[in-house]
């Protein structure tokens, strides 16, 4: 199991490249252009998330700092320990479904304050990678078409997304644990 | 409810720090948190753009209709009250071929194009049907093939192998997306249920 998915992890990425690379040449489309043109487009995507982070990441630094996330984590902590879910991912789960680019904040300091090849950092890479902000889906899905009864999609959202973090746990602990 | 948890992150912090008098501990936090905010996202541009450059490649050449057209047996089993043949479909192949293809920026737009398509089968217009609510049962828990932004924050703080979470995530987020759909499926057969 864990050379199969550190196989897949080391070859996905080169493999797409090359794919996308060569695909797209013998469709003629022409490849360097339009790799600028796209590349473009990343800036605005940059400058987008840019206020949320620093939003965030002050929120977030002060919570930490001034002890106020050791309180949260004292009372959490029984459910943890039932679920096998280490605290220091708390905060990343709690944010994940609500908003995208506040919980990638937090990923990014988990990743600094422990290192990014730790249990702690693999383990905020994957919960953030793996799934979406059901919050903001559900509000632009069903904002778009003037859906006022979501019916039972926040339930479903919340519970994969509660899914997606012990998955999350679970496969890192296998893998790298 | 973002509004919320912010405010509550932020004043909460200064009430506690004010309780154990560490007061100075949260001029400092301010100003290095805001620093941090804008060093991260300065080492994001470099992979975000090269990235979006290499999606756009894709988009061209036409692999976003090829990965539909692959998918197209699945979606009669996951949306059974979608009639065949119903523009519908196409746009929801769509939606989730962007997402598998980590194309956010495309999944969007073709998943409410999907929405306004499902809007029109549905008997009543407030509320959302079956389909729609599978729809966004795939899309909060979406398959990511490539975790694109995870990736780029392990290289920039010095992993050794910032790759190895590609398999992780594919493999959580596959489960995560079983589950989703199993959940809403069971979901809707309860209302209908309900219902009679």
């Amino acid at each position: 199991m864990y050379q199969w998915v550190s196989l897949v992890s080391l070859w996905a990425i080169p493999v797409m490249i090359s794919f996308i690379l060569v695909y797209g040449w013998q469709k003629k489309v022409p490849v360097y252009e339009t790799f600028i043109e796209g590349a473009k487009g990343g800036l605005g995507t940059t400058i987008k998330i840019l206020p949320h982070l620093i939003a965030m990441m002050v929120a977030i630094t002060l919570f930490r700092e001034s002890g106020a996330l050791d309180l949260l984590l004292q009372i959490l902590e029984p459910l943890l320990r039932a679920l096998h879910i280490p605290k220091e991912i708390v905060p990343l789960a709690l944010l994940r479904p609500l908003s995208g680019t506040g919980s990638l904040a937090i990923a990014t300091d988990l990743i600094a304050q422990y290192g990014p090849d730790s249990l702690i950092g693999r383990l905020a890479s994957t919960i953030q990678g793996s799934t979406d902000t059901t919050l903001y889906v559900l509000t632009v899905y069903f904002g778009a078409v003037g859906i006022r009864n979501g019916a039972y999609a926040l339930k479903v959202g919340l519970w994969s997304d509660l899914a997606g973090i012990v998955f999350s746990v679970i496969v890192v602990y296998l893998i790298f644990g | 409810m973002l509004n919320l948890i912010w405010l509550f992150l932020i004043v909460s912090s200064i009430v506690v720090a004010a309780i154990n008098g560490r007061m100075e501990l949260i001029n400092q936090a301010v100003f290095e948190g805001a620093k941090n905010g804008v060093t991260v996202c300065f080492g994001l541009f470099s992979v975000i753009a090269f990235w979006m450059g290499l999606m756009r490649i894709a988009e061209k050449a036409g692999l976003l209709q090829l990965l539909a057209k692959a998918l197209t047996p699945i979606v009669g089993w996951i949306f059974p009250d979608v009639p065949k043949g119903h523009p519908a479909i196409g746009y929801i192949l769509s939606n989730i071929s962007a997402n598998l293809l980590g194309l956010g920026n495309a999944a969007t737009p073709m998943g409410l194009k999907a929405m306004e398509e499902l809007q029109k089968l549905n008997p009543d217009k407030q509320a959302a049907s079956p389909a729609m609510c599978t729809l966004l049962a795939i899309n909060t828990a979406s398959i990511t093939l490539i975790p694109t932004t995870m990736i780029a924050i392990r290289m920039q703080y010095g992993s050794a192998n910032s790759v190895e979470i590609v398999g992780t995530t594919l493999v959580s987020s596959f489960a995560a997306t079983f589950f989703a759909l199993l959940l809403d499926r069971w979901y809707r057969i309860r209302s209908r249920q309900l219902r009679k």
